[in-house]
């Protein structure tokens, strides 16, 4: 693929920026020639043109939710509506500097506000904190919390988290920031945690539990109320990630369950944009025993007027440099106020049928491990598909159907995995088309392997090569190689 | 409900398909207990014409959007060319996920390749990452990885930090268990004299705090094996030397500057970049070049095994989602604007700073409050209470920082103003005016 | 490809070849084949100390990580340096020039808990 740097070089462009209006002094007056550049940067001048037509054409390049389904298990790739785009675009909102005078910012605090009081509402949790910039950074806030929670009781013998393992690789990794030793418990041959075990572990050194309802194998943990009280009765807290919220959304509540922090991944359950990678957003809401240490500047409102409340002696301090991705909440916010109670219950029903309806089809032709009742998702495995047919393989021949591949290889639990997660905005229609895909692979796998082994064949490149990639390192542009 | 394709009767068909009489079984193993304690939110729906009612009503409310601002602090009020925001919400770019999947997202991939070698060409190091969440994590993240590189757990900081960056690594590396010192400071830069030995890592900002230009010219030789990590304006590289050319061993930055308006302060983009050496330790997302099974060029993610999908409790960060979008519109002003372009943009703001800061300084009890080198923000010392003074501006439709800022720092009577490209020549001169008739 | 009969094996998947009181240690095919391409190999540095069972490196491949046990307790006199420009060397001769490290054992007695050949190629099986 052609980069900028491939074009030919050029310069003077200009005209973006208009000359300067004030006497000029010169740079060499004004720096010491220490401090001025002495190489230019390689960045190339390309006409306008150019530009729009390189990045027009990266674009075809991609595949997006609003090309076709994506079924990635655990991610909600759900629709994005447009009206929260444009909203998200207002000037009105976009231009505010977050240090301005909160007396002029009153509309972006009143969002912020609102929607904290809906998410706390969504949650049944006593309150929020909306800086945290993604999920993962909604865990290690929360492990930040569970932290602070414990120095200020004098139990800093709680240096354990317990979670499954069936657990979405950030949960360890955060648990690790803040300094905690992670122990993984083994899920029972019914996917779930296993009481006995979880009970053989809790004890005064464990902080806490980090869990995933329903878990990443699309199950509900059907004893969940009992894990939560036999965690607070070792005097532990739950740590709910809410990656799978959407599986139950306008039906049941994390407070409910006992959960005393919860994260939100809005940029799945609330519909804004994946960006190829972000920007998220994960408000992480809290029990109101962790309330006094949520992250500062908190919102306060005072009968519709709004300020940053910044005495929080208790506090952890701060996640992020202002209050969090405030251009995504604006679009969350849209979402919910859109759905309303309603939508947000029709959004969990949905997406619940629909993954039913395509784990009951495709266990016909897929293994299916855990064979019962899921909830927004469920997990196959590609073994048995064919003599030599990884999971891999399987994946990479559903883009040539036209298909975004779901989540492969996680959880970990389940070899040779298959993520599905079909959301509530796929028709009926396009699931049996999908479903009919992953069926003519299999056999495919069987009469014609190699097919597959070779995958994509219609994709804008061939299969990549990541051994290459990742014994010989190229991360910049190899100018003048 | 319209973002639901569905019908009655396929869903009607898909329950017969799955042998249940209705979508309530289908949540038969939420525990009834639970159930029982939901509550709505008391929230109809409202129509798409309602919802952009509401958010027009709300977005009114914010005076400060047509306000002129002089507000910096690592966000700045740039220009954004009509070429970034046409790329940017390509549904292509902006609906795609993470690229787990190679072969479909080389749009997504080649530009993140690009971004990650302008960061390299603009701060002369080796490597960067395709995006950390802001300037304060990026260098949070930047103290855990020296931590982690020396395995001495304290870092040594300029005292001329911003307030939220401090707040950040205040936060980070307390939960961490990493001890911080603060390098005082001198005539408003660091005073790379009184660095603490035996530190793993020591953090300098550049433009500092005060708008000073940190000279690092030596400093890597002298603070031994801790690594030297420098936080930048990365519009001030435009002509400022790289932290790259005095040895820096990471380089973090808030990336707004580029392409993103300052949106009440997020989405921002984290910009960090390292030596190839610290390759394994560096946090974040990579893409790397390779070539696919026809030999053509290509780009994947590079060095996933640091990552937490598959390193897990053991990866050098939990990052996951990043914010690649920013990252893209960034990549796109950046190519818009092209290499003369960035310089001309820094040389714009260099200059006008420097002339509302002679300008203003030339009034009565009025003086820059230090004679040290400055990009395109400075500390001017005001006689009176500049509380004062900022109220005035304000009433007149004009945003300076609030002192206490500066206060926190140690400095009094005095207000802090950045400058950029976005301010002509008659801004200027008003607030020269207007300050001038408060005095 | 057969398990070496002069060498020793941990459950673990990793093979040791003993010379007097030093020993040569790698992964066996079998790791090497689970693991995939080998992209990066992690090695102690000659001179550390190191107890049986503890952590002396690691292997990396495109998709994962693996961590290499020591199987004897002793000080790391040598490591593959060739293994930094070609880690693909651990597939390509695993029980051969595809070797980690050589150590200097403390106690030999520590040998007697390793496998034989035949009991590894059972484990192996097994799995």
């Amino acid at each position: 693929m052609r980069t900028i740097f491939d074009y030919e070089k050029r310069s003077g462009t200009g005209g973006i920026l208009p000359k300067l209006d004030v006497p000029e002094c010169g740079v060499g007056k004004l720096l010491p020639k220490g401090l001025i550049r002495r190489a230019e940067p390689r960045i190339p001048n390309l006409s306008e043109p150019e530009v729009v037509r390189h990045y027009t054409a990266l674009s075809k390049l991609n595949y997006g939710i609003d090309d076709g389904l994506y079924p990635l298990g655990s991610c909600t790739m759900k629709y994005n509506p447009k009206v929260n785009e444009d909203v998200a675009r207002l000037p009105g909102f976009a231009s505010v500097h977050p240090t301005a005078n909160p007396e002029l910012a009153q509309g972006s605090l009143a969002v912020m506000y609102k929607m904290s009081r809906l998410l706390c509402g969504i949650t049944g949790m006593a309150d929020v904190t909306l800086q945290p910039a993604a999920g993962a950074h909604g865990e290690i806030t929360g492990m930040f919390l569970l932290k602070r929670y414990f120095e200020t009781r004098g139990e800093t013998q709680r240096t354990r988290i317990l979670l499954p393992d069936s657990a979405h690789g950030t949960n360890p990794a955060s648990a690790a920031t803040a300094g905690f030793s992670v122990t993984e418990i083994a899920s029972g041959p019914d996917g779930l945690v296993d009481l006995n075990v979880l009970s053989g572990e809790l004890d005064d050194t464990v902080a806490g539990v980090m869990l995933t309802v329903p878990n990443t194998l699309g199950i509900f943990e059907e004893n969940i109320v009992k894990i939560t009280a036999m965690v607070h009765a070792a005097g532990g807290l739950c740590y709910f990630d809410g990656a799978n919220l959407n599986a139950f959304l306008g039906h049941a509540r994390p407070g409910d369950m006992g959960a005393d922090v919860f994260h939100f991944n809005l940029h799945k359950t609330m519909s804004s944009p994946h960006g190829g990678g972000g920007p998220g957003s994960g408000p992480v809401a809290v029990s109101e025993s962790l309330v006094p240490f949520l992250p500062v500047p908190r919102v306060r409102e005072d009968g519709e007027h709004y300020s940053l409340d910044w005495e929080q002696p208790q506090s952890i301090g701060s996640m992020h440099s202002f209050y969090g991705n405030f251009g995504v909440f604006l679009k969350a916010y849209a979402y919910i106020l859109t759905l309303g109670d309603e939508g947000l219950h029709e959004a969990g029903e949905n997406a619940v049928l629909n993954a039913n309806y395509l784990q009951e089809r495709l266990k016909k032709t897929y293994r299916l491990p855990y064979d019962r009742l899921c909830k927004h998702e469920f997990v196959l495995s590609g073994k048995g598909v064919g003599e030599g047919i990884s999971t891999l393989d399987i994946a990479k021949r559903l883009i040539d159907y036209g298909f975004h591949p779901p989540t492969i290889y996680f959880p970990l639990i389940v070899h040779e995995a298959l993520m599905i997660e079909p959301t509530e905005t796929e028709s009926k229609q396009t699931l049996d088309r999908f479903a009919e895909a992953l069926e003519r692979i299999a056999t495919e796998a069987r009469e014609n392997p190699q097919l597959l082994h070779d995958a994509p064949h219609t994709a804008p490149t061939r299969r990549l090569d990541h051994t290459r990639a990742a014994r010989h390192p190229i991360l910049t542009y190899p100018f003048g190689e | 409900m319209r973002y639901i394709p569905n019908t009655d009767a396929d869903r009607k068909a898909m329950l017969a398909a799955i042998g249940r009489s209705s979508i309530e079984e289908l949540f038969a193993d939420i525990p009834q207990v639970v159930k029982d304690r939901f509550q709505p939110l008391g929230l109809s729906p409202k129509s798409e014409m309602e919802v952009r009612t509401e958010f027009d009503s709300l977005a009114q409310e914010n005076e400060a959007a047509n306000a002129i601002s002089f507000l910096g602090g690592g966000i700045y009020d740039h220009y954004i060319p009509s070429v970034v925001q046409h790329i940017t919400s390509r549904s292509e770019f902006y609906t795609a996920y993470t690229p787990y999947q190679p072969e479909i997202a080389q749009g997504t991939l080649t530009a993140m390749f690009e971004f990650q070698t302008l960061l390299c060409e603009l701060t002369e190091m080796e490597v960067a990452n395709s995006s950390m969440y802001d300037g304060g994590t990026a260098l949070a993240e930047a103290a855990m990885m020296a931590a982690r590189v020396s395995g001495i757990r304290k870092i040594a900081i300029s005292r001329a930090l911003f307030t939220h960056y401090r707040r950040v690594l205040d936060t980070y590396c307390w939960a961490s268990g990493i001890k911080i010192t603060e390098i005082p400071t001198i005539d408003g830069h660091c005073d790379f004299s009184r660095v603490p030995s035996g530190v793993g890592g020591v953090i300098v900002q550049s433009p500092n705090a005060f708008g000073v230009i940190e000279d690092l010219a030596g400093v890597k030789e002298a603070i031994g094996d801790a690594l030297l990590i420098v936080a930048v304006n990365p519009v001030s590289l435009g002509i400022v030397a790289p932290p790259g050319q005095s040895g820096a061993d990471i380089v973090t930055g808030e990336g707004q500057p580029f392409g993103l308006p300052a949106s009440f302060g997020g989405p921002l983009l984290g910009l960090f970049a390292t030596r190839k050496a610290y390759l394994r330790h560096m946090p974040g997302r990579l893409v790397g070049q390779t070539i696919d099974a026809d030999g053509n060029i290509g780009y994947t993610m590079a060095a996933q095994t640091r990552e937490q999908h598959i390193r897990r409790g053991k990866a050098t960060s939990n990052i996951c989602t990043n914010v690649q979008l920013c990252a893209l519109a960034a990549t796109v002003y950046l190519a818009s604007l092209g290499g003369d372009g960035l310089r001309d943009l820094a040389v714009l703001n260099l200059e006008k700073a420097h002339y509302l800061a002679d300008q203003l300084s030339a009034l009565p009890g009025c003086s820059l409050k230090y004679m040290a080198p400055f990009f395109n923000e400075f500390v001017l010392r005001v006689p009176g209470d500049p509380q004062k003074i900022r109220a005035g501006l304000r009433e007149e439709g004009i945003l300076v920082d609030d002192p206490a800022h500066m206060e926190a720092l140690g400095i009094t009577g005095a207000l802090s103003f950045a400058v950029t490209e976005r301010r002509s020549r008659d801004d200027l001169d008003l607030v020269v005016d207007l300050v001038g008739r408060m005095l | 490809m057969g398990y070496p009969t002069q060498y020793r094996y941990t459950k673990d998947h990793e093979w040791v070849e003993l010379d007097g009181k030093r020993a040569k240690v790698g992964v066996t095919d079998h790791a090497q084949s689970e693991l995939g391409d080998v992209v990066f190999v992690e090695l102690p540095t000659v001179g550390t100390a190191i107890n049986r069972g503890d952590t002396l490196g690691t292997v990396e491949s495109v998709k994962a990580v693996s961590d290499v046990y020591a199987p004897l307790g002793g000080v790391i006199v040598e490591v593959n340096s060739e293994l930094e420009a070609s880690p693909e060397t651990v597939n390509a001769d695993p029980h051969g020039t595809g070797w980690l490290v050589v150590l200097e054992v403390s106690d030999l007695s520590e040998v007697d808990a390793l496998l034989d050949a035949a009991a590894y190629e059972k484990l192996v099986a097994e799995e």
